[in-house]
């Protein structure tokens, strides 16, 4: 099922907590909705689910305008963040809550309800635990439990808030190569809901990325990572550094020095924002050209060294990322210029 | 940056450090105020009601059980509340589920007023009662000209004790929704069920043991209530006595065995509920709003 969210604006009590957002998604599709806390994505989720209704715009399903229909007439599995199993009734009954609570010819027997909960403790790798109540499982199994629940209904979309947020990393790992199995396997319209980029990046298709109420950026793993579109996702998504230039004559300028970058065709002259990735960068050895600086501090990162920069006058600190091995690492100057970056308007 | 092989001592919460414990003389004189104080105020007079219960012996005992107007004030308790029970878990229901559910204007002062009944006094409320049902109350002569008696009559007695028990179940289940909040219907909702659904099969067993807690304390004032239904009854034997009522007018002549004989099922009722509060407090004190005491 397609979902087409269209100039969408909510206000909670006249303070707007999502202004103007459009996003469509396509049938069969696995999307994040990636976020700090407070910019609206736990919000548009709820929209597309129903249990809250938009102030202004409309939401389709396929070419549905599903805006005023209730959260009943929809037909979304919702996953919570805090599972919300019913904790008086056992895990098959949980799983067939969905299917017990329809009414007339459309409502399974007894015993078809008892057969799609095993089904789909099957799917979600908890077979044989039909009986065991929601106090006894660990919180991945409940949120595994959470999960069966909502596909029990053979729901159009899928819509799961924050669904690792409060599992331990290991746990959550495990969960989230889990979840994109069960996505490919079943193929659900499936958007989902986190501040965790890692997991955003990892396990969906697109991720959008929001900030106050906005969406900022739409696109793949590495649409997002190799070209962000604003200061905001920069800083956000992964590690970057950022430098005050200045635009003259189609040149970028650090102070009063060309860093040998060319400014794009239609950059205006004047003060500007230079953002790039630390490890985005191609080290020199002379400098006619580039940026240089003096070595502040070295750390050693994982797989790569990181060392802070001073540079000129102005005492302005950027991060760039060494290969761990590398002879510059040991030198108390470097010089470099970046391979990716973006101007901005001056912060 | 901070040493990792130096650990930081905490205090270790949970066990009793010597420094907050008092001397054994000071424990053992604190334990004994109270247990005088209770010995004196509460199980000294529980002996006595029923020694004076029996004091002419178990024949006497159930004679004066047996006397017509007794069982016609235990019928009138029993009656009273059978309905102001009922109306009871429907209000406080409906009230918790609105306070702790929803968000609208005047909710606060709704908390306030569902608090009136514990901070007035019994009597006032059986007074309002009479300056609006009374012959030259407020309603007296609409009331009087359709033929409809509610003072001095059954149905101003339930009025008054309604009145004076409706805090006791939506108090208990407030906190108790107001902490569970909206997670499970909104679960419920998204699978499909409709309200009445979310509410029998999801909210109901959510608050089952605090609702019965409730109604336990509820009825046991609804049964003991004096002042409320003291002024609205009307004190006719064998008609709109209740049990308490029925006591005094015992006492009043005279009548020790009997006083205290339907004092001593009074006691009962309170012993008995004092056992099931218990129980449901060891029991699920945890689904239990335990923060709120009575």
């Amino acid at each position: 099922m397609e979902v087409r969210v269209a100039n969408v604006r909510k206000e909670f009590e006249r303070f707007p907590a999502l202004h103007d957002v459009s996003l469509d998604i396509k049938s069969g599709e696995l999307i994040a909705l990636l976020g700090p806390s407070g910019s609206g994505k736990t919000t548009l989720l709820r929209l597309i689910a129903g249990l809250e209704r938009p102030t202004r715009g409309n939401i389709f399903f396929g070419d549905e305008d599903a805006s005023h229909k209730s959260i009943q007439e929809r037909n979304v599995g919702f996953v919570f963040q805090h599972y919300a199993l019913f904790r008086h009734m056992t895990v098959a009954d949980n799983i067939g809550f969905g299917l017990k609570v329809r009414h007339g010819s459309s409502r399974p027997p007894a015993q078809e309800i008892r057969r799609r909960a095993s089904e789909l403790l099957d799917l979600v790798q908890l077979s044989g635990l039909e009986k065991r109540y929601p106090a006894q499982l660990s919180g991945g199994q409940r949120q595994r439990v959470a999960l069966a629940r909502a596909m029990a209904i053979e729901p159009k979309v899928l819509l799961l808030d924050e669904p690792f947020g409060a599992l331990d990393a290991q746990v959550r790992r495990e969960l989230r190569r889990w979840l994109r199995e069960i996505h490919d396997a079943t193929g659900h319209t499936t958007v989902f809901v986190t501040h965790d980029q890692e997991e955003a990046l990892e396990l969906a298709d697109r991720v959008v990325v929001m900030s106050q109420g906005r969406i900022e950026q739409v696109g793949t793993a590495d649409d997002i990572y190799d070209a962000p579109n604003s200061p905001f996702v920069y800083g956000f998504i992964g590690e970057s550094s950022s430098l005050p230039v200045k635009v003259e004559n189609g040149e970028i300028w650090l102070a009063d020095r060309p860093i040998g970058l060319a400014a794009p065709p239609n950059e205006p002259s004047g003060e500007a924002t230079l953002y790039f990735r630390p490890h985005h960068v191609e080290l020199l050895d002379g400098c006619s050209g580039c940026i240089a600086g003096t070595v502040a501090a070295s750390r050693r990162v994982a797989g790569t060294r990181r060392v802070e920069l001073e540079i000129g006058g102005e005492r302005q600190r950027v991060e760039i990322e060494l290969p761990v091995d590398h002879p510059a690492a040991q030198k108390s100057r470097v010089a470099f210029r970046p391979g990716r970056w973006k101007l901005f308007p001056p912060a | 940056m901070p040493d990792p092989e130096i650990k930081s001592y905490e205090p270790h919460h949970g066990s009793r450090s010597a420094a907050v414990t008092e001397s054994r003389p000071a424990r053992v004189a604190l334990m004994a105020v109270a247990f005088a104080f209770l010995g004196i105020f509460l199980v000294l007079p529980l002996i006595i009601v029923f020694n004076e219960a029996f004091a002419k012996g178990i024949d006497a005992y159930t004679e004066a059980l047996g006397n017509p107007d007794t069982r016609s004030a235990i019928r009138l308790t029993l009656l009273v509340a059978a309905i102001s029970v009922p109306l009871n878990i429907v209000f406080g229901i409906s009230a918790a589920w609105a306070i702790a559910k929803f968000e609208f204007k005047g909710k606060a002062f709704l908390t306030t007023l569902i608090d009136l009944p514990f901070s007035v006094s019994p009597v006032i409320s059986g007074l309002v009662y009479v300056l609006l049902f009374g012959a030259q109350g407020l309603l007296g002569s609409w009331l009087k000209a359709h033929g409809i008696v509610i003072l001095f009559a059954v149905p101003g007695i339930v009025l008054a004790t309604v009145f004076v028990t409706f805090p006791f179940v939506a108090r208990e289940l407030i906190p108790l929704m107001q902490e569970q909040g909206n997670g499970d219907e909104e679960a419920a909702l998204s699978l499909g069920a409709n309200g009445w659904q979310t509410f029998w099969y999801v909210t109901l067993p959510n608050v089952k043991w605090g609702l019965l807690y409730g109604v336990l304390l509820c009825n046991a004032r609804a049964m003991g209530e004096f002042g409320a239904v003291s002024v609205v009854s009307g004190h006719i034997r064998g008609l709109t006595n209740t049990m308490p009522l029925h006591v005094e007018i015992l006492y009043n002549e005279y009548n020790a065995v009997g006083a205290f004989a339907v004092a001593s099922l009074l006691a009962g009722l309170a012993l008995v509920t004092l056992v099931l509060k218990t129980l449901l407090e060891m029991r699920y004190g945890a689904e239990i709003a335990a923060t709120r005491g009575h």
